[in-house]
């Protein structure tokens, strides 16, 4: 809604990012030309970016130090193909002097997080996900690999400022219940293009107190939504993160003016929300989990740029501390990143993990993508804490993805089929 | 309104018909995340997921017709891109995922938000960039469609994103 007080001078987050990369005041609706402070791209679609910056005659990035190029989708490789375009990134990168992230690094959007984004930042990424940034108060958002050349030659792309959704995450959230639940409750509630366009705006008192795991979860999934980006405020638990990153000096506080048009407000009572899941093949079909009937799952993956940060494994393993994956599922564990890989390692959790019959692989993109490391057979059953469930994003289009929490995932690969989490944590 | 320079002004070609929420899955798919480094390889499985027979039956300046959030999911712009080299000349949708618009305007080819519930499978439709005006043929019915930004016509006329950006040695919107 249209505030009646909105002063011509408050901002939302976006419209204060966008206007201070610009030079100038804008508002939602305006088009311009920004500076970028981030640009990066996947093994996906790095290749196609550099042979577009060939074809436009450049040689060279214009921020070496925050241009990235990630080996994270396909890595380690499985194929020859794939072997030769990581080795395209590798080449680029080191003429280029830009940055490159190698196989067993992590999935891009966790590294950006660990290491490169600032509150107050315009990021840009060739990976629709890129929106995860937004939880540290960042305006980051996808592009294809034409606007990521583009962005690496000149550090600046051309944007429209988004309209704004204020998302309210009120009262209480549950036990068993995670940021998972909270962002397929809300996808489900404005669909998978009820946000396409906009920018979401996450306040509300859960929101306040949600840990940065939650809020790049929550980030993350924004695009689900069909959003163009999904931002944070940032605050003490921003800057208690980028401490511990070593990177506390790159914080700034990054707020909405309390006057701010937004197109609307959605107001959400978390303490109504159970476990949820997506189900097949898109990520608004979203249903408690309590409501689904028994459905039985050949492989379960937890990980992700989504789901395959620290706490998430805690959680996970928390669960499977003592128990056994149930005989015929195949659990697959893939840490985000080699900080995360490295930190569960010492913290034992790896251990209970293999312990408890899973599979735990390099850090990266794992299955998530369809190309390795997990692709399903036929009329086969997936459970994941990714972020997206399309007819054949794992490899296979005669099989199915539900999403859910790392919590649900856990449980339901002892029981072997999708289980509420609730039973074991309640 | 828009004059593709690699696009005739007036393109004509027959519909093929999708559904609603066409993921980039859908169109370029994951399992075939090697043949990124060859198109017109990968052209030859465009929409496969979708519809298998659909790259063996599509012709130059044929249109692909979808429902709502047309190209939703990833940002891999080799989805337009194989659709353009499969010979689409154009994509119509009720509605587009963001990123797949822009993209599909950076590679050159026209992505129209019109009302498709009045275009079937097979139908004749030609389409008059300069006026913004779709003629279906063999229903003998005008359907409009929404103009695009002026920035994005810039980028269509030029060819495309990495056209413009080359002629003008940089932005030039």
């Amino acid at each position: 809604m249209r505030s009646k007080t909105g002063g011509s001078l408050d901002k939302t987050i976006s419209e204060k990012i966008i206007s201070e990369h610009a030079g100038k005041e804008l508002k939602a609706g305006d088009i311009t030309i920004v500076d970028v402070d981030v640009v990066m791209s996947q093994d996906g679609t790095g290749p196609l970016a550099v042979s577009q910056l060939k074809k436009m005659g450049f040689s060279g990035v214009k921020k070496p130090e925050k241009s990235i190029f990630f080996i994270d989708h396909s890595a380690p490789s499985p194929r020859m193909e794939l072997s030769n375009s990581h080795n395209v990134l590798r080449n680029f990168a080191s003429q280029a002097g830009a940055r490159l992230s190698d196989v067993g690094k992590g999935v891009c959007h966790q590294i950006l997080v660990e290491s490169y984004t600032c509150p107050g930042d315009i990021v840009i990424g060739g990976d629709s996900h890129t929106c995860t940034s937004g939880a540290l108060g960042a305006f980051a958002t996808g592009m294809g690999s034409t606007d990521i050349a583009v962005g690496y030659a000149l550090a600046k792309t051309w944007l429209m400022v988004p309209q704004t959704i204020k998302v309210n995450f009120n009262r209480k959230v549950n036990k068993g219940v995670f940021a998972k639940d909270l962002i397929i409750y809300l996808i489900g509630m404005v669909t998978s293009d009820g946000a396409t366009y906009k920018a979401l705006e996450f306040g509300g008192e859960v929101s306040a107190r949600l840990d940065m795991d939650g809020r790049f979860t929550i980030s993350n999934m924004a695009v689900e939504a069909g959003a163009k980006t999904g931002i944070f405020p940032s605050d003490d638990i921003t800057l208690e993160y980028l401490k511990n990153q070593g990177r506390g000096d790159c914080f700034r506080k990054i707020y909405a003016d309390k006057r701010a048009i937004y197109e609307k407000s959605v107001d959400i009572d978390c303490s109504v929300i159970k476990p949820m899941v997506s189900q097949p093949h898109t990520v608004d079909n979203a249903l408690p989990v309590d409501a689904l009937e028994k459905i039985k799952i050949d492989q379960v993956f937890i990980g992700t740029c989504t789901n395959g940060r620290l706490s998430d494994l805690k959680i996970a393993a928390g669960i499977l501390k003592d128990r056994k994956v149930k005989s015929g599922v195949r659990l697959i564990v893939v840490p985000a990143s080699m900080d995360i890989y490295l930190r569960a390692l010492k913290e034992g959790i790896l251990e209970t993990f293999a312990e408890s019959g899973a599979v735990v692989q390099s850090p990266g993109c794992g299955p998530c993508v369809g190309i390795h490391q997990g692709v399903l057979g036929d009329g086969e059953i997936c459970l994941s804490t990714q972020n997206r469930n399309f007819k054949g994003r794992m490899g296979n289009p005669d099989s199915f993805i539900y999403l859910s929490s790392p919590a649900t995932a856990a449980w339901s690969s002892i029981k072997g089929y999708i289980a509420d989490p609730r039973e074991v944590l309640g | 309104m828009i004059v593709n320079r690699q696009n005739a002004e007036i393109l004509t070609g027959r519909s093929f018909k999708f559904g609603d929420d066409i993921s980039t899955d859908l169109i370029a798919p994951g399992r075939l995340f090697h043949l990124r480094s060859n198109l017109p390889e990968l052209a030859k499985h465009v929409l496969e997921d979708a519809d298998p027979e659909f790259a063996k039956k599509v012709k130059p300046g044929d249109f692909v017709v979808g429902g709502r959030n047309f190209g939703l999911g990833s940002s891999r712009e080799h989805a337009p891109v194989i659709m353009k080299i499969a010979g689409v000349a154009a994509v119509l949708a009720k509605s587009f995922a963001r990123i797949f618009f822009r993209n599909s305007i950076n590679v050159g080819l026209p992505a129209l938000v019109c009302d498709t519930d009045k275009i079937d499978e097979g139908d004749t439709l030609e389409i008059n960039l300069r006026e913004g005006i779709i003629s279906n043929k063999t229903k003998d019915i005008k359907i409009n469609f929404k103009p695009l930004p002026e920035v994005m016509i810039k980028i269509l006329n030029d060819g495309g994103l990495a056209d413009h950006i080359r002629r003008n040695k940089g932005f030039n919107l």
